[in-house]
């Protein structure tokens, strides 16, 4: 197959599962009574400048956990907790923070890597269950999500302050936070900083992948575990170090928001986007760039679905379908494209022996 | 001794270990008739998730969508149940699942998708759907909103005359035993739902279908050997495809069960997760219908005590945890079977500590019981479970042999 | 001696015919223009090398798969199957060489599977499988699970299962490869009392003795067709082998000895256990020294899988040490000891040798994750790593259209040349190599035996486990027995026969008749 032939059978899958998801979303609108001609409109408008940044920051925040769960899926590990190791890595981040222990920006570092590491022992707590109990790390991290935000709606309350109804934890001092910076020029809203962390954890994610030792033990474990055995890959260890990581960084979702907007943990906590990034990862392929289009999407039909309800008279849900049908169709339209990737090449080999053996044949 | 003796055995010593705990520690409620009731409530919607995820699993496709295929079952029961009734509001919720069940068939059987994403993707799909229709069904209701139903007709219920009576007066008496048993036969003599008999009904026709009839060999060949089942001439493309459909009725019918018997209506993130506690009691139940019960049961019986006297029941459950588990910690060092033990020993020093320590167990924390309960449970015995041999592997036909 | 010897049987029509069937895979043609005529109540062997299409012949006839031209009557009729449910229900039965059952389930629902609607699944299924049992003298628990019978006794699963459906056309697909020779003379008693009973037997082989013994007429196919239909009697093995390969016969055969006495893997007192604490090796003690190449014959399952993973690293020893080259191993992993120069062909290529949708020049690394020319310290080494493909691809004849090309498209053949050269790599000291011909055709058989000799001659140590025991017999400078765990018999390749090897295997005594 020629490298032309080759992307374009890549970009069909996705640009299929779109129109599968374009479709089936104006069939429930029409259903539902309401005008797929205005959700249309609505979502394809253009974005105003504000709106770019919300785009933005989104998609940091989806990409890094999109990040998070796609290193599992690398290997197969189904690491559906990246949402519990989200929630727990922020608080345990933002009650760091809140102390003040360390000066200025000694303190934003320290406690990114509070968070990287709460994170990481809350996956920990998996991949121990799996490497020692070989309990499925699919049913024990969806447990921990569930107790990850009993947990830590308790310890908020024993360590957060009363705040009306709700409690928060301790403001981070301002020396500690981290400016924003401009997207568009002359517009008051700004891309947090920490937001360039997607941009750090994709590089790293890329050149681990693709580029190293453990990367490869990894991708290899993922594509055959037997295989990976015989070439003399640790997989119990390789659990424990991919299930570390993949927490890891889910403790750096929280982190763009925690030190550019809210500056403490509290009711205000962004919920659901650990499970957004199980969404963005398959739909990514589990590919760095992959998933920075894919969180790049969801970004931005989050932002425009938001004013559906007001200027169409839409529900903003009507997204979440959109969004779980491409999803679903896209790793079905993979599947079929992998099926017809397999067949094209084996023809090709075949034709190509055939090729050698007529030349061979020809000459004495 | 039979299957079906060893598990009468179990629960009988179940409820004899619930009730020295009762006597022991003064938590009068842990067994009353109303906590037996809220159990058995709890445990229902658990137990059909769980039985749906036996369907599908026995023929051999992992199905974490039961999450996914209740929401929607929570959703179709609203919307029938308030025009037309329970009944056809179970038969709605029951579509409603079997549509995300056959969502689930047509990715793993038909394109073999890898089965946890697909489950996923059906998850995400199922909570979008119910999101957003429960805003077009019910947000112009009287009483409803863009997030909940209005409430919703009840199914009958049962109540046998008499010996409900008689019951409650003995529960009241709290003996040893005897008032424990009483609790638990007053709550299924009196008001209990028609669907929870239902419920039992199915769980019983699964296991005898499953176990009993052609079908149902066909069926589990599927899970254990499709080849050799492809090899004589069983379509397994179609038992996978009926098997995961299936799953989806009862995880509707769980959905339905939440959402008219447990609750009073419909309402956004109703299921809580419990479609993924189902599939860890059918887990836990090794893949057959009586172990899959007895999960529910033990699952659901935290969660009614939680919900009756919260801190103190679960309080005095921790004592029951914490022996229960020093024991096994013993039998299994006699076993030689140190890191178990361990594990056990560890935990049940902790429950027995934090019993002692505190007077009551903060409501966060009760929360947390059913998925802290599966952890340990998966942790303490995963490995003597058998899942089906070929569990979530794709299989295409024309490769047998 | 013409192709078409054999004259049509008689007046009644032919219980199978196969007129101009062709196959094809995505570039591999499996079968074309076969033709094969089989008589009633005769046994019709149908020989030829792996790869010949034997296999996929046979999955056309049960309606497992559909063929692309050509078609098949049964008994005068023409049909045409879309499951073998429908040839099922025309009377054929088939026996797989990879037996297709479940495990977890009783020998009954076993036997009863699909076909529930004969007589049902409960007490006259159970009567009727005891009845076949008894008849045959297989001795079958109808409520046993699947999962705690032997090999043999799981053929015979195999065969009730069939009879139950009232076959009378019965494939039998290689049921010889997994069984001792004593076995096999009970199953061709088996099969004679089949025969006189009017069933029509079709057995696939490529051990000619046996096809000989057995057959009444013999079809031979050679990359797919058809070439030949002879009858024992007019025929010798030797011509036989000769039609299967279309030339002369490549011999494996070691020529003159290069054993050194420096020891390179010394084993003493393995043990190892499975999950439940039950031996699956005890007491192992065997050496290997430079330039020796030591195998192991066994009936599947006897401990020699657990040897070759214990030697490797994938499981480790209950008791025992193993030393390599002078350092002991024994708590070594399988990385460490790839390290220290173990080459590894695994049993089964696919599953533990390859990773079949990578490319080929990531399946160099593969197993050299630590090394150069793919590794440079932590990172990879993508310009070594396909450089060095490219010499492998050349030095070992891999047939494939570039280093870009995924295992999966490669044939069987070509991905085991690929493996050979991959494991030859970076100076290994010892080989394990496991059935390393398996599946394979005749050229790259001859290359595989090849490399192993260069390699002996250069001073490797091999450890050669192989079923096929012309094969161990040819290569092997000693030949050990592992039966039921333990190494039961230490024979010189020169002088043994494979009978004595099989009464080994099996633990009978040699002078036993066999």
């Amino acid at each position: 197959m020629t490298t032309v032939r080759r992307l374009m059978v890549g970009a069909a899958a996705p640009a299929l599962a779109f129109v599968v998801a374009a479709a089936v979303t104006s069939v429930v609108l029409v259903a539902a009574g309401d005008s797929p001609a205005d959700f249309w409109r609505v979502l394809l408008s253009a974005p105003d400048p504000r709106d770019y940044v919300a785009i933005a920051n989104a998609t940091a925040v989806l990409y890094l956990s999109g990040l998070a769960a796609a290193i599992g899926f690398r290997m197969n590990l189904f690491n559906i907790g990246v949402e519990g190791q989200y929630r727990v890595a922020t608080f345990a981040g933002a009650v760091f923070a809140g102390q003040a222990l360390l000066p200025g920006a000694l303190n934003t570092a320290a406690t990114i890597l509070v968070a990287m590491a709460a994170g990481a022992a809350w996956a920990g707590i998996a991949a121990l269950l799996r490497v020692l109990r070989g309990v499925s790390e699919v049913i024990s991290t969806i447990m921990l999500n569930a107790i990850a935000v009993s947990l830590v709606a308790f310890l908020l309350q024993k360590v957060g302050r009363r705040q009306g109804e709700t409690f928060r934890t301790d403001t981070i001092p301002e020396s500690s936070w981290v400016p924003s910076f401009p997207l568009v020029p002359g517009e008051s809203s700004q891309v947090y900083g920490l937001a360039l962390l997607a941009v750090v954890a994709g590089v790293g994610f890329a050149v681990l992948l693709n580029r190293t030792r453990f990367g490869f033990d990894l991708r290899a474990t993922g594509h055959s575990e037997s295989a990976a055995v015989a070439s003399g890959v640790n997989v119990r260890r390789m659990v424990v170090y991919t299930l570390l990581l993949s927490g890891a960084v889910a403790g750096l979702i929280g982190m763009p928001e925690l030190f550019g907007g809210s500056h403490a943990y509290g009711s205000t906590i962004q919920t659901g986007i650990g499970f957004t990034g199980i969404a963005v990862a398959l739909l990514g392929r589990n590919h760095p760039w992959g998933i920075a289009v894919a969180a790049l999407i969801f970004g931005y039909l989050n932002q425009q679905a938001s004013p559906l309800g007001v200027t169409a008279d839409i529900s903003t849900e009507i997204i979440a379908v959109t969004q779980g049908v491409v999803v679903l169709s896209v790793v079905i339209a993979y599947e079929v494209v992998r099926r017809y990737r397999v067949r094209a090449e084996q023809a090709e080999v075949a034709r190509q022996l055939r090729r050698e053996r007529g030349a061979q044949a020809v000459s004495p | 001794m039979s299957r079906g003796a060893r598990l009468w055995l179990y629960a009988l010593a179940g409820l004899v270990a619930l009730s020295v705990v009762r006597t022991v520690t003064g938590a009068d409620d842990l067994t009353s008739a109303g906590t037996m009731r809220a159990a058995i409530i709890a445990a229902i919607p658990i137990a059909l998730a769980g039985l749906g995820g036996l369907w599908s699993e026995r023929a051999g496709v992992v199905n974490i969508g039961l999450e996914g295929m209740m929401i929607l079952g929570t959703l179709g029961a609203g919307y029938y149940t308030y025009y037309q009734g329970p009944w056809v509001g179970l038969l709605g919720a029951m579509m409603f699942g079997a549509i995300g069940g056959v969502l689930h068939a047509l990715a793993t059987v038909v394109f073999t998708v890898d089965h946890i994403v697909s489950g996923v993707a059906v998850n995400i799909i199922a909570a979008g759907v119910a999101g957003f229709l429960a805003e077009v069904f019910f947000a112009d209701l009287e009483g409803g909103g863009p997030t909940q139903s209005p409430s919703l007709e009840r199914p009958m219920s049962i109540t046998v005359p008499g010996i409900s009576d008689w019951s409650a007066d003995l529960s009241a008496q709290r003996w040893f035993l005897v008032s424990d048993l009483a609790g638990l036969i007053n709550a299924l003599t009196a008001g209990l739902s028609i669907f929870t008999v239902l419920a039992l009904l199915a769980l019983a026709g699964t296991g005898w279908l499953l176990w009993h009839s052609a079908f149902g060999l066909r069926l589990r060949s599927c899970g254990e050997s499709p080849s050799s089942a492809e090899t004589l001439g069983v379509n397994v493309y179609r038992y996978k495809f009926l098997a995961v459909t299936m799953s989806g009725v009862f995880a509707g019918f769980a959905g339905c069960y939440l959402a008219v018997v447990a609750s009073s209506g419909y309402a956004n993130g109703q299921t809580g997760g419990r479609g993924y506690i189902g599939l860890a009691a059918m887990i836990f139940g090794n893949w057959r219908p009586g172990g899959l019960l007895t999960g529910s049961l033990l699952f659901g019986f935290t969660e009614g005590a939680r919900l009756r006297q919260g801190g103190e029941s679960v309080h005095a459950l921790l004592l029951l945890i914490g022996v229960a588990l020093l024991a096994l910690a013993a039998w299994q060092l006699y076993r030689a079977r140190r890191a178990v033990a361990l594990l056990a020993a560890t935990v049940g020093a902790g429950a027995l500590w934090w019993y002692l320590a505190t007077e009551a167990v903060p409501d966060s924390f009760t929360e947390m019981t059913p998925y802290v309960a599966t952890l340990l449970v998966l942790a303490l015995f995963s490995q003597r479970l058998r899942m089906p041999a070929a569990d979530g592997q794709p299989y295409r036909r024309g490769e047998a042999g | 001696m013409s192709p078409d010897a054999v004259a049509g049987g008689g007046n009644a029509a032919p219980a199978v015919r196969l007129t101009g069937i062709a196959k094809r895979f995505p570039g591999v043609v499996a079968n074309s223009d076969v033709d094969v005529e089989i008589r009633p109540g005769t046994v019709h062997a149908l020989v030829g090398e792996n790869g010949a299409g034997k296999s996929t012949l046979m999955k056309i006839l049960y309606g497992v798969q559909k063929p692309d031209e050509g078609t098949i009557s049964i008994a005068g009729e023409e049909v045409a199957f879309a499951s073998p449910a429908d040839a099922i229900a025309r009377g054929i039965g088939m026996v797989f060489q990879h037996f297709q059952l479940a495990d977890n389930l009783s020998v009954l629902e076993n036997v009863v599977l699909g076909a529930e609607r004969l007589h049902g699944i409960g007490a006259r299924a159970r009567t009727e499988i005891e009845r076949i049992s008894a008849a045959y003298g297989f001795a079958l628990d109808p409520d046993e699970l699947v999962e705690t019978l032997g090999v043999g006794q799981r053929q015979r699963v195999e065969i009730v299962k069939v009879l139950y459906r009232g076959a009378r056309v019965i494939i039998l697909d290689e049921p010889t490869a997994v069984l001792v020779p004593q076995e096999v003379d009970a199953l061709f008693a088996n099969l004679r009392e089949l025969k006189s009973e009017g069933h029509t037997l079709v057995f696939i082989s490529h051990k000619l003795d046996e096809v000989l013994a057995i057959a009444d007429e013999i079809t031979v196919l050679r990359r797919g067709t058809t070439v030949a239909t002879v009858t024992p009697d007019t025929v010798t093995a030797h011509e036989l082998a000769e039609l299967m390969v279309g030339a002369e016969l490549p011999t494996p055969s070691s020529g003159e000895s290069t054993v050194t006495d420096r020891t390179v893997l010394e084993v003493r007192g393995l043990r190892v256990d499975d999950a439940a604490g039950r031996a699956l090796l005890d007491d192992v003690d065997l050496v290997i020294r430079a330039g020796e190449v030591l195998g192991v014959a066994g009936v599947e399952g006897n401990g020699q899988t657990e040897l070759v993973e214990a030697v490797v690293g994938m499981r480790s020893a209950v008791a025992g040490t193993i030393v390599l080259a002078g350092t002991d191993v024994t708590r070594r992993g399988t990385r460490e000891r790839r390290e220290s120069g173990v080459g590894y062909i695994p049993e089964d290529r696919q599953r533990h040798g390859l990773l079949l949708d990578a490319a080929l020049w990531e399946n160099r690394i593969l197993g050299h994750q630590t090394r150069p020319p793919s590794v440079r310290g932590l990172w990879l080494d993508r310009g070594g790593a396909r450089a060095d493909t490219e010499r492998i691809v050349d030095a070992y004849d891999v047939r494939t259209p570039g280093v870009d090309t995924t295992a999966r498209a490669l044939s069987g053949g070509n991905q085991q040349k690929f493996l050979v050269g991959r494991e030859m790599s970076g100076d290994p000291v010892l080989l394990v190599a496991s059935h390393p011909t398996r599946g394979v055709d005749v050229g790259a058989q001859a290359a595989i035996w090849e490399s192993i000799r260069a390699a002996r001659r250069r001073g490797l140590a091999v450890l050669l486990v192989s079923a096929d025991l012309d094969e161990l017999i040819g290569l092997s400078d000693t030949i050990r027995v592992v039966l039921r765990g333990r190494l039961a018999g230490t024979f010189d390749p020169r002088t043994v026969t494979p009978l004595e090897l099989g009464s080994a295997m099996t633990g009978a005594d040699a002078s036993e008749p066999a």
